[in-house]
């Protein structure tokens, strides 16, 4: 992987002023990816969004690690079931055309 | 200027303590922060409003400056000079915000009421950093233009977004521009840009995901008899056999002559024709007769 895609956690924490305690325990709790090359721990770029967003999380609504794993799944389903609602409704108006 | 009522807005009364007030905020910010309400703008605009209370209502000075001038806050300059001439020497709040104690307020996205209240943004000691507004917008497209994926360029608030509609993209499905909102606030991550697409109707056909169906007029003898016919496709004609002794309602399926399905390269779905069978009309005599034949034979 080429190394301008990979940010230091250090960089990172200091950028964002968060612990690297709070990026482990992400890391732990399986919400990010860090990648390790020659025993040093890198946030690739494709995970920035992800975790940027959990930061906001964490200091704006000082919500915890627990609580942002709850929030991830539950936005994933909202946005599933979004996807299945407007499917559905598409479906609905097929066949409301058909009558 | 509206005067906005930043307890109102909080929930708590003018007499709620620091703690009243950050509960409240908390409580709120939880339920309207944009990343719990992704593609919200209702959501958006209450915690934008929230973030304009908490920080008056959060900091003493500006709270004291708030409550004191309240609705009449458009005369406090005029009540300042009379005061300061009254009792010169004494500390007093700067106000209209050029040169005082609020002139260190970063950048932000509040209210014109906060702006002339307070001449700035933000806070000199906490520099709260705040995401930027995601911004919504509404794409156009023909069924056809979901046969293939292509490249577009929109202009969102001055700025060109070259964006790639994927093939196979339903009516009211969304996606988000990461990055493309407005600007953040003290140096907070831009917002994202939802683009949500509105596919037309198409009057030959109707979509159900990827599949596409339509009916098809099919002429008494061809039905009773068998043969070919010609059908139109999204992508173009095709010839189809017809099974001899077809029935009206009929449904056939032309495999891949649907849709792309989405995110799937290579893939696609159905096109269902059902067949609307015609009874000729204006018989001549003998074709009459020919008719009352084969009925007397079938009967």
């Amino acid at each position: 992987m080429a190394a301008k895609h990979l940010i230091t956690i250090t960089d990172f924490c200091v950028y964002h002023h968060v612990e690297d305690n709070f990026i482990h325990a992400l890391h732990d709790a399986g919400l990010i990816t860090i990648t390790t090359v020659e025993k040093n721990n890198y946030i690739p770029e494709s995970e920035l969004q992800k975790l940027e967003k959990m930061i906001r999380l964490h200091s704006d609504l000082e919500i915890n690690v627990a609580g942002i794993e709850a929030i991830t799944y539950l936005l994933q389903r909202v946005e599933v079931l979004n996807d299945r609602l407007q499917q559905m409704s598409n479906r609905l108006s097929f066949y409301e055309g058909e009558r | 200027m509206a005067f906005i009522d930043y307890y109102k807005i909080l929930g708590v009364d003018k007499k709620a303590t620091d703690k009243d007030i950050k509960n409240a905020y908390r409580k709120l910010a939880r339920k309207y922060h944009p990343d719990l309400n992704p593609n919200d703008e209702e959501a958006n605009k209450k915690f934008q409003q929230l973030n304009e209370a908490n920080e008056v209502l959060s900091d003493p000075e500006k709270r004291k400056k708030y409550d004191q001038y309240g609705e009449n806050w458009q005369h406090g300059e005029a009540y300042e000079q009379a005061r300061q001439q009254q009792q010169q020497g004494r500390q007093q709040y700067s106000y209209g915000g050029q040169g005082g104690g609020f002139e260190d307020f970063g950048g932000g996205d509040f209210s014109d009421f906060f702006q002339s209240m307070f001449g700035g943004q933000g806070n000199a000691g906490r520099q709260s950093r705040y995401r930027g507004q995601d911004y919504n917008a509404q794409l156009q497209l023909n069924l056809t233009d979901t046969l293939e994926s292509h490249k577009q360029t929109l202009t969102v608030n001055g700025k060109n977004i070259r964006i790639t509609i994927p093939a196979g993209i339903e009516n009211g499905q969304t996606i988000k521009i990461a990055g493309h909102g407005g600007p953040g606030v003290n140096g907070g991550p831009a917002g994202d840009l939802y683009i949500k697409f509105l596919v037309a109707d198409d009057p030959r056909f109707k979509r159900q995901g990827s599949d596409l169906y339509r009916s098809i007029k099919l002429d008494l003898y061809t039905a009773v008899l068998g043969g070919e016919i010609t059908a139109e496709t999204l992508t173009g004609k095709v010839k189809v056999k017809v099974k001899p002794e077809t029935q009206n309602g009929t449904k056939v399926k032309l495999k891949g002559k649907g849709l792309p399905v989405y995110k799937k390269a290579d893939e696609f779905g159905d096109l269902y024709l059902t067949y609307d069978i015609q009874i000729p009309t204006n018989l001549t005599d003998h074709q009459k007769k020919l008719f009352e034949e084969i009925a007397k034979s079938s009967s």
